[in-house]
Formats: C-alpha cells, sequence, structure tokens
C-alpha cells in the first residue's frame, strides 16, 4: 500500500491527538476510560472512512471523535463537564459524540451501539447516500445478544456496515479466553455468512489497509464485514475503578507498553521512510493543540439548571418541574 | 395554502393505523416501516405500493431492531417501528429507554430521534401474563419519550401521523380490543391531532372521569348510565399521556370537584397515580370527595377469561366508583 506522506504523518498526528489528550486528562482532570494503547487500531479504521461516515462507539469514547478529526476544544471542555462541551456538559467522558465528524452514539451500556450503527447503515442504504457506518466495540460486547441480532440484520440485508472489535483482551477484568467458547472473534463472523478478518492493532498501516477493504465492499453494496483487531490497554479499565486483584501480569504490561506501543511503532515506520524530521514538529503542534484545549476547558462556564429541560426534546413541550430564570 | 378538504371516510382503528402510514409514507421518502411478519400482518397493502427497502420485515431481534430503527431515526429516516404486543417492549427497553429517550440529551441538543414504536396492549384476549401487559408506567416514568394511547380510529390517524411528523422518540399504545371498532376519520392528507393535547368527549358538572385509549369507552358508557341518574359526568379523554394535559384535567376539577380516573395499568405507580399526585398537589383546593382510581390490581393477568376480563376498567366498575363520590 503506498501511502501519501502527508496522509501517513495525519494518521501519525491524530493517534498523538488520542495519547496527549488522555494524558492531559491524567493530569488534569483524571476520569474515565482511557484509550491508551489501542490508537493504532481506532485511527487505522477511522483513516479509512469519510468525513460523512457514520460511527458508533462506547464507554471508551475519547478515541474515536479524535480519530475522526474533532477539534480538541469541545472535546476537552465535555471532559471537566464544561457548556462548552461537545455535548454541553451533559454526556462526558464516556459520550465524547461529536455528530459533526459522523458520531452518533458513543454508549457506555455495553453492546448499545450495535443497532444504531446498524440503523446507520440501514438509512445509508435506504437513501443511497453511499456512506458508510463503523461500529466500534469491545471484545467483551460480542457476548451481548444485541451484537448476533445486529450483524444478523446486516448480513441478510447487505448493509454498509463495518462491525470493528477493539479486542483489548480483557472485558473489564475478564479475560478473553475466560468469557468466549470460542475466543476467535473473527470466526464469529462465519455464523452470519460475512467475512470475518483478524489484524493487529498495533500495526496502524494494516488495520487501515483491511478497513479500506471492508469499505470498498461496503460502498458497493456487498455487505458487512466483521474486524477484529488485536490491541492492549496499557492502563486499567477506568481510572476511577479501584481494581483490588491483579488480573493481568506485569510482565504482560510491560511487553506491550515497551514493545507494542503502536506510536512507537510507527514513528520507527515513517521515520525508516525519512519522515523522521517531521515527527518532532507534529509533536509540538500536538502538544500546543493539547495544551490550548485544557486552558479553554477551564476557562468555559459551567452549564445551567435550565439546560437539563432545554436538551429534553426537539419540540418545545410542557415540562414540569423546570426552574424558572 | 392547502385547501382543508371535509372529507371522511369509514375505517376501523387498525385501518386507520394503515392509512396513517400509507399517507406518511407517500408524503416523506425517508419514512420507512419495520415490524415482525409485517408482510404478512398488518402490512400487506403497504408492500404493494411502496419500494421493499422501506418495508423491513425483521428477524425475532427485539431489541436490536428496534435499535437499528432508532439508528436510522438519528441519520435522517424517520423509522415506524411496530414491536407488535406491549409485553415484548421489555426485550427492547436498553434501545428504547437508555437510547432514544437519552440519545437527544445526552448530546446536548447535536441528535433529533423521530422515531415512532407501535405496541398494542394485547389484554382482554385470553394470552395470559407475557403477552396482556399495558406498559404505559413504565414510559411515562422516562423522560425524552412521548406517548400517545388513541380511543378511536380518528385520533389514532391524526396522532400517529403528527407521531411520523415529530423529531422525537414517541410510543404509540395501540388498544386490541378497539382494532376492530369503526368510525368515519378524515381523509385529508393533513388531518392532524396535536401530541399533547386531550379532548372533553362529554361535559357535565357532577364528575370528572379521566380516561385513555381502552378506557374511554367505558367512562362514556359510565356517564350514560349515570345520566340516567340526574349525574352529569365529564368524559376527558387524554389522547397522549406523556406529556399529559394538566391543564384539561385541572380546569375540569376545578369545575366538578370529584375525580375518577380509569387506567388499565396496574394499579400501584399507575398513570392514574401521576394524575392523582397533579391534582392533589396543584388542584386541592377544588377537590370536594377523594380521588378514585380504576385500575387493574396488583396481581398477573390470569389465562381464564372469566377473570381476566374483571381485572380491567368497566362501565360498571367506573359507575360503582363515581356513585360512592356522589
Amino acid at each position: 500500500m503506498l501511502l501519501d506522506p502527508g496522509f501517513r504523518l495525519e494518521i501519525y498526528r491524530r493517534m498523538v491527538r488520542i495519547r496527549l489528550f488522555e494524558e492531559a486528562i491524567i493530569a488534569h482532570h483524571p476520569v474515565g476510560h482511557l484509550s491508551i494503547g489501542q490508537e493504532g487500531a481506532i485511527v487505522g479504521a477511522c483513516m479509512a472512512l469519510n468525513e460523512d461516515d457514520y460511527v458508533t462507539g462506547t464507554h471508551r469514547s475519547h478515541g474515536h471523535p479524535i480519530g475522526k478529526g474533532a477539534d480538541l476544544r469541545p472535546l476537552m471542555a465535555e471532559i471537566f463537564g464544561k457548556r462548552t462541551g461537545i455535548c454541553k456538559g451533559l454526556g462526558g467522558s464516556m459520550h465524547l459524540t461529536d455528530t459533526s465528524k459522523g458520531l452518533i452514539c458513543e454508549s457506555a451500556i455495553v453492546g448499545g451501539g450495535f443497532p444504531l450503527a446498524t440503523g446507520a447503515g440501514l438509512s445509508a442504504q435506504v437513501r443511497g447516500s453511499g456512506q458508510v457506518s463503523m461500529c466500534f466495540f469491545g471484545d467483551g460486547a460480542t457476548n451481548q445478544g444485541t451484537f448476533s441480532e445486529s450483524v444478523n440484520m446486516a448480513a441478510i440485508w447487505k448493509l454498509p456496515v463495518i462491525y470493528f472489535c477493539e479486542n483489548n483482551g480483557y472485558a473489564v477484568t475478564t479475560p478473553v479466553s475466560r468469557s468466549h467458547g470460542q475466543p476467535d472473534i473473527a470466526r464469529r463472523a462465519d455464523g452470519f455468512g460475512i467475512p470475518g478478518v483478524t489484524v493487529d492493532g498495533q500495526d496502524v498501516e494494516a488495520v487501515l489497509a483491511v478497513t479500506r477493504e471492508a469499505v470498498s465492499r461496503a460502498r458497493a453494496g456487498e455487505g458487512p464485514t466483521l474486524i477484529e483487531a488485536r490491541t492492549y490497554r496499557f492502563d486499567e479499565h477506568s481510572n476511577r475503578l479501584a481494581i483490588p486483584i491483579k488480573y493481568r501480569e506485569e510482565e504482560e504490561i510491560r511487553f506491550y507498553r515497551e514493545t507494542r506501543d503502536p506510536i512507537t511503532l510507527y514513528r520507527a515506520v515513517l521515520a525508516e521512510a525519512g519522515l523522521g524530521d517531521d515527527l518532532a514538529s507534529v509533536d509540538a503542534e500536538v502538544r500546543e493543540a493539547i495544551e490550548d484545549c485544557v486552558a479553554f476547558a477551564k476557562d468555559s462556564p459551567e452549564p445551567e439548571m435550565s439546560d437539563l429541560w432545554d436538551n429534553m426534546y426537539s419540540n418545545p413541550i410542557h415540562l414540569p418541574g423546570k426552574p424558572r430564570p | 395554502m392547502n385547501e382543508i378538504r371535509n372529507d371522511t371516510q369509514r375505517l376501523s382503528y387498525l385501518q386507520a393505523i394503515i392509512e396513517a402510514q400509507r399517507e406518511e409514507m407517500r408524503r416523506d421518502p425517508n419514512v420507512i416501516l419495520m415490524g415482525e411478519d409485517i408482510a404478512v400482518y398488518g402490512a400487506q397493502s403497504l408492500f404493494e405500493e411502496f419500494d421493499a427497502s422501506r418495508l423491513r420485515n425483521t428477524p425475532i431481534s427485539e431489541n436490536s431492531f428496534v435499535g437499528v430503527g432508532i439508528g436510522a431515526a438519528l441519520t435522517g429516516l424517520r423509522p415506524i417501528v411496530d414491536l407488535t404486543i406491549a409485553s415484548f417492549c421489555y426485550l427492547a427497553s436498553d434501545q428504547l429507554l437508555n437510547q432514544a429517550a437519552k440519545l437527544r440529551f445526552m448530546t446536548g441538543g447535536q441528535l433529533r430521534v423521530p422515531f415512532v414504536m407501535r405496541t398494542s396492549t394485547f389484554y382482554n384476549n385470553r394470552t395470559a401474563a407475557q403477552h396482556a401487559d399495558r406498559p404505559y408506567p413504565l414510559f411515562i416514568n422516562t423522560p425524552g419519550v412521548k406517548v400517545i394511547a388513541p380511543s378511536c380510529a380518528s385520533d389514532m390517524k391524526g396522532l400517529l401521523k403528527s407521531a411520523i411528523r415529530d423529531d422525537d422518540p414517541v410510543v404509540v399504545f395501540e388498544d386490541i380490543n378497539l382494532w376492530g371498532k369503526k368510525e368515519e376519520v378524515p381523509t385529508d392528507p393533513d388531518f392532524l391531532i396535536p401530541i399533547g393535547e386531550a379532548a372533553i368527549r362529554r361535559s357535565g358538572k357532577d364528575v370528572t372521569i379521566v380516561a385513555f385509549g381502552g378506557t374511554v369507552s367505558h367512562a362514556l358508557a359510565a356517564a350514560e348510565a349515570l345520566a340516567v341518574d340526574g349525574i352529569e359526568a365529564e368524559v376527558i379523554d387524554l389522547r397522549t399521556i406523556a406529556p399529559m394535559d394538566r391543564d384539561a384535567i385541572l380546569t375540569s376539577v376545578a369545575k366538578t370537584g370529584r375525580l375518577v380516573i380509569a387506567d388499565n395499568s396496574h394499579n400501584v405507580g399507575s398513570v392514574a397515580s401521576e394524575i392523582a399526585a397533579v391534582v392533589v398537589e396543584e388542584g386541592f383546593e377544588s377537590l370536594r370527595r377523594p380521588i378514585l382510581r380504576v385500575t387493574a390490581p396488583q396481581v398477573h393477568i390470569p389465562y381464564n377469561g372469566t377473570l381476566e376480563k374483571q381485572l380491567f376498567v368497566s362501565k360498571d366498575r367506573i359507575v360503582e366508583a363515581v356513585r360512592t363520590l356522589v
């Protein structure tokens, strides 16, 4: 696959934006579920999409909008719960849904996004818009009924949906080997008569390649694909969740951090391609954008109580209990 | 300006549903219909008229096909999902309660959810407890959802059409005991009944009877019987149960001072309970007598038909309640 140098640097830039965005969260407002370690899978998938393609995500929601190219200020302001946040401070860390980039849901109910992504695919098909729908989910979500139900519907109707599993090996603390009767998630595609592909999620260009193929099939009316990207979560399930018992070996975590970091691996690829000098300037630019978005978030106002009532319905109706101004 | 046509046609409640869907599918290519076995039950004539891509006969996957409809609603379509039987809504509760109801709010108003879920209350039909629920309270306790429960064919047509054009999720409760009931229904394709407005079906000064869906005809029959004895009941048909037309109820109770509420929900936490609470909080000074609720008792629905029919609202139960107040 021959990629334009500017495109490769954009891939790199988005991965670094996710990494530094989340490091800033750890430093300034430690909430939520971090994607650090999973940037290759997320960005590789997102870079195969057009801006108007749909995306649904999960409680681990920061990477998807950044991977899709969202502005950082409204995202960081949302982390801080501010009125300038992408969801006006009403959604928060598990729900960074930037609809201007095609995101329609970051569901904190595991498996909740499958039907919605499938519906977006149905909508694209009925309207003949040529859009595709990218459904991100984790390994744990494949044990929800909505996985089987939705993939089956996309298969029978040949919907333009890409089911993209960020398999980080653990559903909170439970390993795939202890929660899946057959742990090869891509093979589940066989049960629905659709293609299933496994890819190294730490190799961003490998992810891009398989996703592009799935997107082409979807746009050509050939139906959905299940992609399983094998990746790894460097941090805990959630910053806020105390884990009293060790469930991953220190050695395993060290192995991934030291030898399987998708950003380190991609830096080596780009340096090899003669783009080494550009990496530092991308790093500096992203660092500046992160400082800017943190300052913006800190300076932003809190939401008002009346915002709760004002965001309930599209058409104004009488709602009991709304405070008077 | 469109010319308003006053023509009517005689339709059953069930035919009114089909005609409302047909008219809205003609009007807007983004309206689609999904559900189990719709190709055989309920929408055959639509299959003759519309492209099959807009009519989706779904697998038995309630949570997901409801969610597929919601996902399509987020992305430019106006889906109508036929969930067939209201007791099945529990299977779809995550998509309805956690997604459809909340997505607009949780995205700070970025998303619209123009989604209609039709579902029928399948009681008085000897189907036993897993098919006979009337889960209105579940949905009126869910912010973000609008809930309609029409009592006649015209209202069904006008309200369902409003629901399809609405940008928020609307749950439509059909009452199977009304399916065959016919009346003259306006044919104007822009005949709409606004969501949130109750109708006064009968005026009276002595007692207010609030009803909706399948209880309205019993309330009217009760009012006729009471009139024989000189008791004039005012019958309010709520039509929409969320958001509720509080003004209509409070205005009527201010006049009559007495209130009986006919609701086929189970008694505890029912729609009737909510109405009673509203009137106690906001209209207490008007009340001359206690409020009475005529509801289904807090037991499950039995298979045995003789037992079953005694559990629901009837003319006699309403008359009895009114007589204890007047």
